[in-house]
């Protein structure tokens, strides 16, 4: 009995690390999830005279994608936004994040705009309520206004097909459109 | 000679020591707030949060953006007349409990809170054990030398 306190005490410290190595320390769940949507209202990138808000996004199933022309990291995504946007699935929305309003038009003309609406959040306080710490950032808000998910980091075909699409569709089930 | 050195090299440390120390409070060069008591209420803040991005410092030791909007946040929020408690609320209510520096004690973090204490007792229970038993061993190793009379009965 007392020679498999060892081997007990070793199988305890291999679960551990197990799980810590699947652990992404990186990636903070948002407290958000099942909440209505932070209340915002930011001038339109191209259109400053325009106002985009919560009531833009609301009646439908949209993404809202925070980016910037200074994440890198953004400038990877794009290619999938674009293809996502081409899908009709859903609704794609921008937060471009403490920009500069010109170098943020030059990239969506030269990259193409996957964008329904962009609202500029140039100082970032509309990114503070959604907990944004860095970019990219993506939410699933549903026709409600209620987040529905937030996926961290550059999206890509396979967390498009697998992740999300499945979790539109069931939102888009959810409120009969 | 080799005093004059010591000393020439204790001076360097020292300056070395002090640029140091001024490089790590040179975040907000000048303070938040004029008002002294409203300037360590924020510094207490700040120290009370996490930076997001670089996870193992808090919003006072880091300079990332992020850190900066959010030193900015709640300087702004001080000025407008919040509590501690409304600060700590407005940001764990957009980032969660990982945003708070020191975790609170919650049913969620009893493991973190307790667990230590958890983990001493088992140690200082072992080591009663194992004193407890050694105390009840007679004196004299009287068990390392072989019972020669009865092993020979046994033969």
């Amino acid at each position: 009995m007392r020679a498999f306190v060892p081997a007990f005490l070793f199988m305890v410290l291999v679960l551990f690390f197990w799980a810590g190595l699947s652990l992404k320390p990186s990636e903070i769940p948002s407290p958000l999830i099942g909440k209505p949507a932070p209340a915002f209202a930011l001038p339109e990138l191209r259109e400053p005279e325009r106002v985009i808000s919560n009531d833009t996004l609301a009646g439908e199933v949209s993404l809202l994608n925070v980016w910037a022309t200074w994440c890198f990291a953004c400038r990877q995504e794009h290619e999938t936004l674009l293809a996502i946007a081409r899908s009709g699935e859903v609704a794609v929305y921008g937060l471009n994040y403490k920009d500069e309003r010109g170098a943020a038009q030059d990239w969506l003309a030269q990259l193409g705009d996957p964008y329904a609406a962009n609202a500029f959040d140039e100082f970032g306080k509309a990114a503070i309520d959604f907990g944004v710490y860095g970019a990219p950032e993506t939410f699933l808000i549903d026709a409600q206004g209620v987040v529905r998910h937030k996926h961290i980091g550059p999206l890509d075909m396979r967390i498009w097909t697998e992740e999300l699409l499945p979790m539109i569709r069931s939102a888009k089930e959810e409120s009969g459109s | 000679m080799t005093g004059a050195l010591r000393t020439t090299l204790a001076l360097v440390l020292l300056t070395v020591g002090s640029l140091t120390v001024e490089l790590a409070f040179a975040i907000d060069s000048a303070p938040a707030f004029g008002d002294p008591a409203m300037q360590a209420r924020y510094e207490r803040l700040v120290e009370e949060l996490r930076c997001l991005v670089c996870q193992n410092q808090t919003i006072a030791d880091s300079d990332a953006p992020l850190a900066q909007d959010l030193r900015a946040q709640v300087r702004e929020m001080m000025g407008d007349g919040a509590s501690d408690e409304q600060i700590m609320a407005f940001m764990t209510e957009r980032y969660g409990d990982f945003v708070r520096y020191r975790p609170a004690f919650s049913p969620r973090t009893y493991a973190v809170w307790l667990g230590p204490f958890l983990l001493l007792a088992i140690g200082l229970g072992v080591v009663a054990r194992v004193v407890m038993r050694r105390a009840a061993m007679p004196f004299d190793d009287g068990d390392e030398t072989p019972p020669t009379d009865e092993g020979g009965r046994a033969a």
